[in-house]
């Protein structure tokens, strides 16, 4: 037996990139299970339990504004940090802004608001003193009382997440004016399934009534 | 070194006479602009480099505090020498497989870098553990009010080429633009989170000269475009528990920014024209306030 909880975050600003615009960034028009999963996670989580989202309630309308930054283009090789940590020097070590330097423009989401809905299961690696109660309360008090291991973000971590716990007996609020109520959001990513080399897996997002039905992650909706 | 114990946030206040602090590439290099409410913005990325850029001014890449992410500017090219002392083929693109060599090569550049250790870093591709994530989480900067850009021509006496100069029968002179905002007040929030601090070493002393850079950045950033920048106010919320005491936006409204005098309606063009009041009352149990500036 699992227990819900409802969790609303907001933020000035979100980025949850879809992947296949990546390059420079176009956000996704709501937020995405995995990111919703990963805010949940920055607030309590241990490998014993696994976060699944069942509702995503849109409570803004939908808006977008374009940033355009410098960033840089590569990542850091493992094997050049083995050959500085060889010589035991850090002088070689460094990325030049100025020689890897690409405009990026990114497509964000502005002023949103969320009410996440969400269970969580035990896994494979629960002991025996991992009571789903247990792990119930810690996330609640934590929520309630706004403590989190890392500040959790919408998408991006130049993005802060903002939550609060909406308690059992409150009623859930309603979107605000201006929300589209029922919009078809195409397919969007359910989440990274990472006990089968990452893969990503997709659902069909569809808006009723302001509010997103995510399907479980085994169901046949969810492809790979 | 000890990771820090608890968890922090914090306001950072600066403001901005007669310069751009930070340019849209989008817009002509006009100071970026929230379209909605004209109030002015500064990136995350832009105050990382100039916290970067201090603590190499500061520490001059002494051992522990190396910065991976640098700009020319500030680089000492006299390196080189340790630099083909192994031979690693290049395709090894990805992390070893061995998680314990992996884990090594994480520790190492935490413990080497200050950037890396406070701000994270994306090392290769594909497996999860060469990418660290860094205690430190900046907000963009928000101007306190909306801010008007201007836009200054200036001219300059000399020209670049031979051909210019023929074309203006030896005239010589070019014009220019600079946009500017004649004043802007700026505020910054940033989060700390001593459980992401444990996993990268990011100790008391990091803390404090992360507190130094913020308060010390604009000094050492003088340049034509920035006009004069200033940081103004630094508020930290130190909370008791590494997981922190209260929600992070509470102790966010408990700075409020207001005008000096409300029955002036004019434009603010210092930093006396604004009030900064905080609530020290409200703040939950288990959080303690400090002002640094």
């Amino acid at each position: 037996m699992t227990y819900g909880i409802r969790l609303l975050v907001w933020g000035e600003r979100a980025c949850f990139t879809r992947p296949e615009m990546k390059v420079e960034r176009v956000s996704y028009d709501v937020i995405t299970p995995s990111a919703a999963r990963g805010i949940l996670e920055a607030i309590h989580w241990k490998p014993a339990i696994r976060w699944h989202i069942d509702r995503i309630h849109v409570l803004k309308p939908v808006r977008f504004e374009s940033i355009r930054r410098n960033e840089v283009g590569g990542k850091l090789s493992p094997a050049s940090v083995v050959k500085a940590m060889k010589a035991g020097s850090t002088a070689s070590l460094a990325n030049y802004v100025d020689e890897d330097r690409q405009q990026r423009a990114a497509t964000v989401l502005r002023d949103v608001r969320y009410l996440i809905e969400a269970h969580f299961e035990l896994t494979g690696r629960a002991g025996p003193d991992n009571s789903v109660g247990k792990h119930l309360d810690i996330f609640n008090r934590r929520a309630r009382k706004g403590q989190c291991f890392h500040a959790p973000c919408l998408g991006v971590r130049e993005f802060p997440a903002h939550f609060e716990l909406l308690e059992s007996d409150a009623p859930a609020p309603p979107p605000e004016n201006g929300v589209e109520p029922d919009k078809d959001l195409g397919w969007m990513l359910h989440d990274i399934d990472f006990s089968d080399g990452m893969t990503p897996r997709f659902f069909r997002a569809h808006m009723r009534n302001g509010v997103i039905e995510v399907p479980p992650w085994q169901a046949a909706e969810v492809k790979a | 070194m000890t990771a820090i114990s608890h968890r922090y946030e914090f306001v950072f206040l600066f403001d901005v006479t007669n310069g751009n602090p930070n340019g849209d590439p989008d817009a002509g290099n006009l100071p970026r602009l929230d379209p909605e409410t004209n109030h002015g913005l500064v990136t995350d990325v832009a105050l990382k480099r100039k916290i970067r850029n201090f603590v190499t001014l500061d520490k001059e890449g002494g051992p522990g505090y190396a910065i991976y992410m640098q700009e020319k500017a500030v680089l000492n090219n006299q390196h080189k020498r340790a630099y083909e002392a192994l031979e690693i083929k290049p395709e090894d693109k990805k992390l070893p497989k061995d998680e314990a060599k992996a884990r090594e090569i994480t520790a190492w550049m935490c413990a080497n870098f200050f950037d890396v250790r406070t701000f994270g870093a994306v090392m290769t591709t594909g497996i999860n553990a060469g990418q660290v994530r860094g205690p430190v989480q900046l907000g963009f900067a928000t101007s306190v009010e909306p801010v008007l850009p201007l836009e200054i021509s200036i001219t300059r006496m000399a020209v670049t080429t031979e051909k210019e100069a023929e074309a203006q029968s030896g005239d010589n002179r070019t014009m220019g633009r600079k946009h500017i905002l004649p004043y802007g007040l700026y505020r910054a929030h940033g989060f700390v989170s001593a459980k992401l601090a444990e996993r990268t070493g990011f100790s008391d002393a990091d803390l404090q000269l992360l507190w130094q850079a913020l308060i010390n950045m604009f000094e050492h950033d003088r340049s034509a475009a920035r006009g004069e920048m200033a940081a103004r106010k630094l508020i930290v919320f130190e909370h008791e528990s590494a997981m922190g005491n209260a929600p992070a936006h509470k102790l966010f409204e408990a700075v409020v920014v207001a005008r000096a005098t409300h029955d002036e309606d004019g434009p603010a063009r210092s930093f006396a024209d604004y009030r900064v009041t905080v609530n020290a009352e409200a703040l939950p149990q288990g959080v303690t306030m400090r002002e640094y500036l």
